[in-house]
């Protein structure tokens, strides 16, 4: 037992050279090479250089002239993420659904894309539907003043298919959609 | 139809991948003629380990070498976090951990579990991330693969069974680490972080400040996919947008699950000479998976019922606890992935899961060798090859062999004990908990998913996988110690006893195959193997799962 104490030791040594200090410092070199931007998590930052937020990363909004993200679980932490782990049994969940629905005005005529009422497993999904923006787009327009066909471009123009022809549904990411809106004026 | 696109490209494309990697692994972990350049490496792995590297070790020798080196390296990385709160790469100042906590994330990583009772961007310093639980994802996956090399050398006939450390540099240097630094490099070009900055504090559009928390992370990332780890470097896992920015990398993801436990089938075919054999149990396993995803994909593109008759569209699956840039069909397929591998990271929450959806991620891991983990996931099929070799034998009442050696009673004898020990470290605690405060305290959900919730976190505890119903609140002194001393004794029972099976095959004098020898290379073995695996498994585990997600299937269609 005791011989094999040392070469024991020999190896973590050795695997530790490699593969905590060579192996992520190239990945690191390569990361700053190529990608600075993505590397160091997305950050956009106003005209003034204010970071305002990762691309990557929901952020809260409440105010009716922005669209509106899915609901976080975390109240939208960027250092504490996770989802709501509810089982769909939960009369928690349904409660929860209750108090979207009226924060969104649904109706039985006019019915709720499900991404806004269901929890992101991140809590930080940065999408929504194309569908939940076009929900969202008369209210915005609304609080906005300006005519919904002004802003529908703007939704056209962020969505996207992330898999191509592997995904069914078109995405946007609500921070780009609300910047492009801030940049209209 | 793009669901059966993806999950065709997913699956499909680590098969086809898992060929040429199953060669390399062979040419790595067992060289046959030592040629000049092959050679050299050697002499190199050598020169680090000292001179005991050359000399062969029987099972016995290899298993306690093994056992040493990995308690070193439980040893090493508790120390560290321990003292995490006083070493530098810490910029966001993380604190000092809790000693349970700490004995069950150390015990966790060193027996490739990667179960979390922590969520890493709150609690760990990039340094503890790094030179702590990364660098178990390299060693503890590499001790796998050693030990299914040792084992196969050992059905080969081989009384020696190799130098376990030779075995663990070949499996980190030669296979984990050229694989994890080519994924790493694939998930930074597809936009994941990999940063020692410290997090990033922003104010929102409308004026809210924000931390948002980042780090190493493509590094980490890609070896815990390929190692079957796990562990993830944020709380939520793979669902997290800065581990799994987008669509592709969702894909490079779901890939590096599976192709190192593919690689290992074909790996131990070569090296005990019968690539029939592998091919059939390749099948066996690939049958498994694919029924598992498509019942899983099936269920979950039900919406849920949670929002049932609201002024809700219900033309889209269940959403809570999914992220929408991976498409409909990645949540489920990745939650079979993760859980027929022992990998355990997830990119949607398990515990939102429709409740057969939820099933079957258990279903893989009470099985947990429908790939299974990297060396180990083979090991425990081996365990069924040899139970189904003796009950045919006795079917047909010939004396059992395998691979032209008798199957006796000590052979099936620790086999059992295998099965049962599985079986036992699950459902023991699972009643335990589930009748005292210190699992129903702990619980997120009400009715049968409380049980889940429970069963769950001790499936994943026995089967080396990690992922959890994360709504559990497991950071208490009863769970870390339960679940950290299960993980261990999950972990070495099931990889010294077949060892020991190996070893005493390995000395039988071989006889000769005649007409009389029940094969292992048609499809009646694969039928026979696969029914040893459904009439166990679902004999142990069925009244567990009645309770649990079957039970409140039927309370969501009342």
């Amino acid at each position: 037992m005791k011989s094999l104490i040392l070469p024991s030791l020999r190896l973590l040594i050795v695997t530790q050279l490699i593969c905590v200090a060579a192996y992520p410092g190239i990945i690191l070199t390569f990361a700053k090479v190529t990608t600075p931007d993505t590397a160091s998590a997305s950050i956009l930052t106003d005209a003034k250089g204010n970071p305002i937020g990762s691309r990557l990363v929901a952020q809260d909004f409440t105010r009716p002239e922005y669209f509106w993200p899915r609901p976080s679980a975390v109240d939208y932490n960027g250092s504490g993420a996770g989802g709501s782990n509810k089982s769909p049994t939960s009369p928690r969940l349904t409660e929860r659904a209750g108090e979207i629905i009226a924060r969104h005005g649904a109706t039985a005529e006019r019915l709720l894309p499900p991404d806004l009422a269901a929890a992101s497993g991140s809590g930080l999904d940065p999408f929504i539907s194309e569908a939940a923006a076009r929900f969202q787009l008369f209210r915005v327009a609304g609080a906005r003043s300006v005519d919904a066909e002004k802003i529908e471009p703007l939704i056209a123009g962020a969505s996207i298919m992330p898999g191509g022809f592997l995904t069914g549904t078109r995405i946007v990411n609500v921070l780009e959609l609300n910047l492009a809106l801030d940049a209209m004026k | 139809m793009n669901a059966i696109l993806l999950i065709l490209l997913v699956v499909g494309g680590s098969a086809i991948l898992s060929w040429p990697l199953g060669r390399h692994l062979r040419w790595a972990m067992d060289p046959v003629t030592p040629g000049t350049k092959r050679g050299a490496l050697e002499r190199l792995f050598v020169l680090f380990a000292g001179r005991i590297s050359q000399q062969p070790q029987t099972w016995k020798d290899y298993a306690i070498a093994m056992l040493t080196f990995n308690a070193l390296m439980f040893v090493f990385v508790f120390t560290l976090m321990a003292v995490q709160q006083h070493l530098p790469l810490n910029p966001d100042d993380k604190g000092a951990l809790t000693l349970d906590l700490i004995f069950n994330t150390a015990a966790s990583f060193t027996s490739n579990t990667n179960l979390q009772h922590y969520s890493g961007e709150v609690s760990m310093s990039y340094l503890t991330q790094v030179a702590g639980l990364m660098w178990l994802q390299f060693v503890s996956a590499a001790t796998g693969i050693a030990v299914l090399t040792a084992l196969a050398r050992g059905l080969a006939g081989r009384a020696e069974m190799g130098n376990f450390f030779l075995d663990l540099q070949r499996a980190t240097f030669l296979v984990l680490l050229p694989l994890a630094a080519l994924v790493a490099t694939g998930l930074v070009i597809g936009g994941v972080p990999m940063t020692l900055d410290g997090a990033a504090q922003v104010t929102t559009l409308e004026g809210i400040s924000q931390t948002i928390a980042r780090g190493p992370v493509a590094a980490f990332l890609s070896i815990k996919q390929l190692g079957t780890n796990g562990g993830g470097f944020f709380g939520p896992n793979s669902a997290h947008p800065l581990e799994n920015p987008g669509f592709w990398t969702n894909v490079l993801s779901s890939i590096s699950i599976l192709l190192v436990p593919m690689a290992c089938v074909w790996m131990f075919g070569r090296i005990i000479g019968r690539m029939k054999h592998a091919g059939v149990v390749f099948v066996v396993m690939l049958v498994f998976l694919f029924v598992k995803i498509g019942v899983a994909v099936v269920f979950e593109s039900e919406p849920t019922h949670a929002f049932a008759n609201l002024p809700i569209e219900q033309n889209s699956g269940n959403l809570e606890g999914k992220e929408l840039r991976f498409g409909a069909a990645a949540g489920p397929l990745w939650a079979v992935l993760t859980t027929s591998t022992s990998n355990g990271s997830v990119n949607a929450m398990h515990d939102s899961l429709n409740p057969v959806t939820g099933l079957l991620p258990m279903i893989g891991m009470w099985l947990n060798a429908t790939f299974g983990g990297v060396g180990v996931g083979m090991i425990n099929m081996f365990i069924y090859i040899i139970l189904a070799v003796f009950i045919a034998g006795m079917m047909v009442g010939r004396t059992p062999e395998y691979l032209g050696r008798k199957i006796e009673a000590r052979e099936v004898k620790l086999a059992a004990v295998c099965l049962l020990a599985h079986a036992f470290f699950i459902l023991a605690p699972t009643a335990l908990f589930a009748v005292t405060p210190w699992g129903l305290d702990a619980l997120n959900n009400d009715g049968p998913h409380g049980l889940s919730e429970i069963l769950y976190e001790f499936s994943s505890a026995s089967a080396n996988n990690g992922s959890g119903f994360e709504g559990l609140g497991d950071n208490t002194v009863p769970w870390n110690l339960f679940t950290g001393v299960i993980m261990l004794l999950a972990r070495y029972l099931p990889i010294v006893l077949p060892l020991a099976i190996a070893g005493s095959l390995a000395v039988k004098r071989p006889s000769a195959e005649s007409s009389g020898t029940l094969g292992t290379e048609d499809g009646t073995f694969g039928f026979m193997l696969a029914a040893c695996i459904v009439f166990i498994g679902a004999l142990t585990f069925f009244p567990a799962a009645a309770l649990g997600p079957i039970a409140e299937h039927f309370l969501t269609s009342l």
